[in-house]
């Protein structure tokens, strides 16, 4: 296996006879940070819905450990270890927030339909063993004191959280996190990165859009620029704070 | 296993148990229900000598097992399922084909009969079977596209059984349905004995057989759609209905799980199913009209989408206006009218047909004002789930912001 996690190659998304994303390539290295950095309406959650396989690339290939996932649907690339979360926060607003961490568990559950109806006692066990590690993603964000409230009922900085615990719940081996810092106070800014570097020390890979470039620069190793669909740059914080084209697509040309 | 067998036994487990249970609100009302539906049987034959009522009961059952079966699609997994009377008509014609002359008359020339025993499972795995047969191409629609598909399938189905008419009888129906034995060591000791007070267990036109039958189907029904809610289908279910997207990229293959869904919710009607064509022994395509399939998303609304205890409560609250007391209105009325010494109001004279036929021909208005206003009153549901009460509190909510 390589060291990189999930290459990107030529992956191209046109709606019609707009070019959302237009032949991108880069590579995410296993266990380090990569963040995916641009203007709106660079194509930013348009490429990671490529990777996750809610839409399917008109061109390209994803490879992730390996693996051919190019327009694999949604469910499989979670199988295969790939979590996300989503900008606009997709919780299951009506269900508590120990049952949305639990949903994220059900593609490592094994129990059967006939296990559901019969609660035999292999299904017990996988339930409490289930609903204790639940509780432990929660605590690993830090929220288990809301485990019962309904996900709406939840504070927004919660509520990014408990998307987070439930991604985890997948048991990725990549984690995907669209904006997780968007609407959030300096302090929770902070705790953001710490929450993080905690999932990077878990042995997951985090690969995540993201507008402040304070995070962004403090917390990634590598950054990857887009504009208009197409990578700009591609680097260390350092190089692409002085790419010249990336500073000419968020600030416009001097004249 | 000793610290088990010890916590059966032992008085203070179970003391701490029903005070548990006493105080969680779902136990309390499916121990009231079960009371009730095993005590009312014997005041109703006490109290009126005969067991008319215990059969209509054994009817209402038949409802209430087609609740909670549509309960598992619509109030578990958010699928608006507008022709479930199908799942129930393919249930009962399972069994009636299957045990009676019928088929001797049909072009297989050879009548079946197998027990009843058997069809049960039969008619609910056809019943499943059909739900997954029109899940499979249509459960990619969305929203109204899927109602107006099942509307569709609920239509056709009753119309094929009417248009079989060499395999089904047609119009005619299919009649002399075989009733259900039971085993001699089943039907007890007084089973030969003449003894005054108890009538031997037989099913045949004492209804009892039939309501203790049906109160043990749907006994088990609720009990294993309870265990699949609270599990990692249930879960999945919930997800999906909450956020589609949302639940796949969490892993949730959401087509098969959809699938499941219909195809749970189906074979719940197809017990129904097989158990009308052995009480009623008459199985016609008119038992299956649009009527049965909104009725009982009727109940399930109305009872509390998504909660077991409020399907049960809302599908006996139905039956009860829809088939006692709209039903027996007109002859209320006449009742009323002439002790009240109205006698001019029941006579027919001029447009008036007299109180009888004009309270015959409101009925439908009557239940649909009916329906109106217990929607208006109680929009959640007689017994809402928890989600259902905070949803429609945040509706009003939000209508509260707007003004």
């Amino acid at each position: 296996m390589s060291d990189n996690i999930l290459r990107v190659s030529g992956v191209t998304k046109r709606f019609g006879g707009l070019v959302a994303v237009d032949n991108i390539t880069f590579d995410v290295p296993a266990g380090e940070v990569f963040a995916l950095i641009g203007p709106n309406g660079a194509g930013k959650t348009t490429l990671f819905n490529c990777i996750t396989g809610i839409y399917k690339p008109t061109l390209g290939t994803v490879t992730f450990r390996d693996k051919n996932l190019t327009g694999s649907p949604p469910h499989l690339t979670a199988k295969a270890g790939i979590a996300r979360t989503f900008q606009n926060i997709r919780l299951f607003e009506y269900m508590t927030a120990l049952d949305n961490v639990m949903v994220g568990e059900h593609v490592r559950m094994k129990a059967k339909i006939w296990d559901a109806v019969l609660k035999t006692p292999f299904a017990r066990r996988e339930e409490a063993m289930v609903t204790e590690k639940a509780m432990e993603l929660l605590r690993f964000v830090g929220i288990e004191r809301h485990a019962e409230k309904f996900a709406r009922n939840l504070a927004y900085g919660q509520q990014r959280r408990l998307e987070i615990a439930r991604a985890l719940a997948t048991e990725p081996k990549l984690l995907l996190l669209d904006e997780p810092a968007a609407g959030f106070t300096p302090q929770e800014k902070v705790e953001l990165m710490g929450l993080v570097r905690k999932i990077i020390e878990l042995g997951i890979t985090v690969f995540l859009i993201e507008h402040d470039m304070k995070v962004v620069m403090q917390i990634s190793q590598r950054i990857a620029v887009l504009d208009h669909g197409e990578k700009i740059a591609e680097g260390s914080p350092t190089e692409v704070r002085n790419n010249p084209r990336v500073i000419e697509a968020y600030l416009g040309k001097s004249a | 296993m000793s610290v088990q067998a010890r916590s059966w036994l032992d008085p203070k487990v179970w003391r701490k148990r029903i005070a548990k249970g006493a105080r969680d609100r779902d136990t309390v009302i499916y121990a009231v229900l079960l009371i009730a539906a095993v005590a009312l049987p014997e005041v109703a034959y006490f109290a009126t000598g005969s067991t008319f009522l215990v059969s209509q009961w054994a009817d209402a059952g038949v409802w209430v097992l087609l609740a909670i079966g549509l309960n598992v699609v619509v109030g578990f997994a958010g699928l608006l399922d507008l022709g479930y009377a199908a799942f129930f008509a393919i249930g009962a014609y399972t069994y009636a084909l299957l045990a009676s002359t019928q088929l001797g008359a049909s072009p297989l020339h050879h009548s079946v009969h197998l027990p009843f025993w058997l069809l049960l499972f039969v008619g609910m795995f056809m019943a499943a079977a059909f739900g997954a047969i029109l899940g499979f191409p249509t459960l990619r629609l969305r929203g109204d596209y899927l109602a107006i598909v099942t509307l569709g399938f609920g239509e056709i189905v009753p119309d094929v059984f009417r248009n079989l008419d060499q395999w089904t009888g047609g119009i005619n129906a299919i009649g002399n349905i075989d009733q259900p034995t039971l085993p001699v060591w089943l039907n007890g000791p007084w089973a030969d004995l003449p003894l005054e007070f108890v009538n031997p267990f037989k099913f045949g036109f004492d209804p009892v057989p039939y309501y203790v039958l049906i109160l043990l189907l749907v006994v088990g029904s609720v009990i294993l759609v309870h265990n699949l809610q609270k599990s990692r289908l249930g879960r999945a279910w919930m997800a999906i209905r909450e956020d589609e997207v949302a639940a796949a990229a969490m892993g949730i293959n959401t087509v098969s799980t959809k699938l499941l869904a219909f195809a749970i919710g189906a074979s719940f009607s197809g017990f129904a199913g097989v158990f009308l064509g052995a009480k009623l022994s008459l199985v016609g395509p008119d038992n299956f009209l649009f009527i049965v399939s909104i009725t009982v998303l009727v109940m399930v609304v109305l009872g509390g989408m998504g909660n077991i205890q409020g399907v049960i409560v809302g599908a006996l609250v139905v039956y009860y206006i829809n088939f006692n007391l709209l039903t027996n209105l007109p002859n209320n009325a006449v009742a009323a009218a002439n002790a009240l010494g109205l006698t001019w109001l029941v006579e027919r004279h001029g447009d008036w047909s007299g109180i009888g036929d004009e309270t015959q021909r409101l009925n439908f208005l009557l239940f649909g004002l009916i329906l109106v206003l217990m929607m208006l009153l109680r929009p959640q549901g007689l017994l809402p789930s928890r989600v259902r009460e905070q949803e429609l509190k945040h509706s009003t909510d939000i209508t509260l912001e707007v003004k």
